[in-house]
């Protein structure tokens, strides 16, 4: 049997065992928690617990975690719901770097509904430029209908400073794409000054097919979805009451044992940092590495095209960071977003590491590595050839 | 052994990587992407370069439980394909995009980069076989038919030189296209029922002429006879083809009633010149880009125009394969890296062929064997 080795955390992370043990039992639960009868105050019993358990881990109120089946939905309704509200103000702020599910969103309704968008620079790192941030506001403040900015960076693990941000935003609405800040880094909604902020459970060993969108108590958004108005009538639809319990548990676990989880990931990334520079000295890396489960290295002479598929034959899961559009593989745009060339950023890998990965694993990382980087460089040979 | 399987999202090349899989190889399907901005639904009877292609070809690799990766190609493609294929026309030859898709891509690109990464070869649903031969006490792996005339796709594949054919695989060229179908569908592969993909894939309408009018203008020239006389006008010379008798936009009938057909495009002056059916037929064929499929045969290569070789010689993907003789002849201007020594080839046929044109490949068999393939450059 093939040794497979899972280093694609930032995609999705494996359930945890003892959520899995609650899905499945609540999965076997009668009612709608809309329900009055019987069954359905059973389970809203345990749907606001599990609210409350999740807004004491992050700082909230259990009145601001509005429930969703996704980040992507939580990040849309935002985006879009805090731009209409605050019609007519039409401009929204973000950087080329965030994930799809937010600049898909603003460019849709830069293209429909005549909003103005204002690309935030970042440097090398993925950090925001405060200079131009400040010009921004100082010239468009009251014009501005949101600032959309992604919290911990999906590709390069950077935390942008959201002190400074605070400082320079003033009142205007900051969301937040906190999707991979849950389990990677500390993530108070409170203390982050944002009106809203994106989950989503699956990134934090909890199921599939559920989110929350973190929204301040009195701010209302429009909705995207209209029906039982179930989630303060800003989002309808009923309650995935297993997802939603078994959110909460994936979040208790990962509270409890955060900083031993963030220390044995600090330790795994410091050792495969030392085998990357051992064995492909001309590495080099992306980011700041404040969520230390992301490394995310560039490998020259090689395409990742090639070298993915070198890494997954070798039984070891990593990722382009791109998304897959109409087929073919973009270039990274975050990448791209950063400053590096077209060729660097097709040459850069994405290992996401957390809790459940362990030294033998990256020992056996470094094993192949030679190998793997050596064909990779051999394939991208014979391309420029061709 | 580790093969890369090119998955174009067809029955036929699911079918060949579920073999290669089942007989114990290390299989990894490969889609190629060879446009950026492919379209995303079939549009009639194709079946390669859309979206919904490449999510066929993803579907088909999970049900065989093989890896499945898209390869862009798009650039590489568009270069020594469809580039080639204008340039071709716009030189007033009739290129044959398949063949020279399979000459630089698939056993090209695709084929150094997969054995750069370390496998040994790429898997293909062509219709041809390969099996070893022996010739003057030299063995080798030899290309054959199909034993399905219908889908023998020989024809396409004869640009492969030895060392290309050493890492190619065609797993179908036993069985014909109607078992291939019914093991698909016993594999429970959802592209059973799917349409073949016919005419050029990057022509997604299907409409050639239009496709070459849109790229390389449509400039007015005249239609002449043999004689000169001029009997009409095209829209460009390079939506003929040599041997076409329909559609040619003619305004004065010949006297005789007998139709007219192409015989030959010339660029510069950009005039069709037409004429009767028999000024069509040629029995020489001057072939460039001379490629064996193994040894070259000996008797072609004595030398000094002496020495020459008894074979078939077929000028279409399914056309009627003729006796011939050929030899290699001269030295080239043309500095062609696989033509052999710089030389070009004399195919001299038993028999006239109606309607070649410059561009076209011309493909050497020996009874069922492909010896060697050349493009056509002129024809007497």
């Amino acid at each position: 049997m093939k040794r497979r080795i899972y280093f694609d955390h930032a995609a999705t992370t494996p359930i945890s065992p003892k959520v899995l043990e609650e899905l499945g039992r609540e999965a076997g639960l009668i009612g709608n928690p809309s329900s009055l009868h019987f069954f359905g105050r059973q389970v809203r019993e345990q749907v606001e617990s599990a609210r409350e358990e999740i807004a004491a881990a992050l700082g909230a109120k259990a009145s601001e975690v509005i429930f969703t089946g996704s980040g992507t939905e939580a990040n849309n309704t935002a985006i879009k719901g805090l731009f209409w509200k605050r019609a007519p103000r039409k401009v929204i702020v973000s950087t080329s770097i965030e994930h799809h599910a937010v600049l898909d969103p603003i460019h849709w309704l830069v293209q429909h509904e005549g909003a103005l968008h204002r690309n935030l620079q970042v440097d090398r790192r993925g950090c925001p430029n405060f200079r131009q941030l400040k010009e921004i506001v100082d010239q468009e403040g009251d014009e501005i209908a949101l600032i959309s900015l992604i919290h911990t960076n999906n590709e390069l693990g950077t935390v942008i400073d959201l002190e400074r941000i605070s400082s320079i935003i003033g009142g205007i609405p900051l969301h937040l794409d906190a999707v991979q800040s849950l389990g990677k880094v500390n993530f108070n909604f409170q203390a982050s000054g944002a009106i809203s902020a994106a989950i989503s459970a699956h990134k934090v060993g909890g199921p599939l097919g559920v989110g929350a969108l973190l929204l301040r108590h009195g701010i209302d958004v429009t909705p995207l979805l209209h029906g039982g108005g179930q989630e303060r009538d800003i989002r309808s639809g009923t309650l995935n009451a297993p997802g939603i319990l078994a959110f909460a548990l994936a979040i208790k676990e990962m509270k409890e044992n955060f900083n031993s989880q963030v220390e044995k990931v600090k330790g795994l990334r410091a050792r495969m940092i030392a085998i990357i520079n051992e064995k492909v000295p001309d590495a080099s890396f992306n980011g700041t590495g404040d969520a230390p489960g992301i490394l995310n290295v560039t490998f020259p002479g090689t395409d990742n095209e090639a070298s993915l598929l070198l890494f997954d034959s070798a039984g070891i899961a990593a990722s382009t960071g791109s998304a897959c559009s109409q087929g073919v593989a973009e270039t990274s745009h975050v990448l791209l977003g950063i400053g590096l060339s077209e060729s660097e950023a097709r040459s850069t890998l994405r290992f996401s590491l957390n809790h459940r990965n362990d030294m033998d694993e990256v020992e056996y990382f470094g094993e192949v590595l030679t190998n793997v980087i050596a064909k990779a460089r051999a394939a991208f040979a014979a391309g420029s050839r061709s | 052994m580790k093969l890369i399987a090119a998955m174009s999202g067809g029955v036929d090349s699911a079918v060949a990587a579920a073999r290669a899989h089942e007989e114990g190889h290390e299989v990894i399907g490969v889609h190629l992407a060879l446009s950026k901005n492919p379209q995303k639904y079939r549009s009639g009877a194709r079946g390669c370069c859309t979206v919904e292609d490449s999510h066929d070809a993803r579907r088909a690799a999970d049900r065989i439980g093989i890896p499945f990766y898209i390869w862009d190609m798009s650039d590489e493609f568009h270069q020594g394909v469809v580039e080639d294929f204008l340039s071709e026309y716009q030189s007033g030859r009739t290129p044959n995009p398949c063949l020279r898709c399979n000459e630089k891509i698939k056993f090209a690109a695709v084929l150094d980069r997969a054995r750069a990464m370390g496998f040994d070869g790429v898997v293909t649903g062509h219709y041809a076989q390969i099996r070893d031969a022996s010739i003057d006490g030299l063995s080798f792996r030899a290309m054959y038919r199909a034993i399905d005339p219908a889908k023998d796709q020989s024809y396409v594949l004869a640009v492969l030189n030895g060392e290309q054919l050493n890492g190619a695989f065609f797993p179908l060229g036993d069985t014909t296209k109607e078992k291939i179908r019914e093991e698909a569908k016993r594999r429970n592969l959802a592209v059973a029922a799917k349409p073949d993909s016919h005419d050029i894939c990057f022509v997604p309408s299907g409409d050639n002429a239009g496709w070459l009018r849109e790229r390389l203008g449509s400039e007015t020239g005249a239609i002449i006879d043999e004689s000169g006389e001029k009997l009409g006008e095209h829209r460009g010379a390079y939506t003929y083809t040599v041997g076409q008798r329909r559609g040619l936009g003619i305004t004065k009938p010949r006297e005789d009633g007998a139709p007219r057909y192409v015989l030959r495009i010339e660029p510069i002056s950009n005039t069709v010149v037409v004429g009767e059916r028999d000024s069509l037929a040629i029995t020489e064929i001057i072939g460039e880009r001379v490629i064996w499929c193994g040894p070259a045969p000996k008797a072609a290569m004595s030398g000094a125009d002496s020495g020459s070789a008894r074979g078939l010689v077929q000028v279409r993907a399914h056309g009627k394969a003729i006796g011939c003789s050929y030899t290699m002849v001269g030295g080239s201007d043309r500095d062609e890296d696989r033509d052999v020594n710089g030389k070009k080839i004399r195919i001299t046929c038993d028999e006239p062929i109606y309607g070649l044109a410059p561009g076209q490949g011309a493909v050497l068999y020996d009874g069922d064997r492909v010896v060697g393939s050349s493009t056509v450059l002129e024809t007497r």
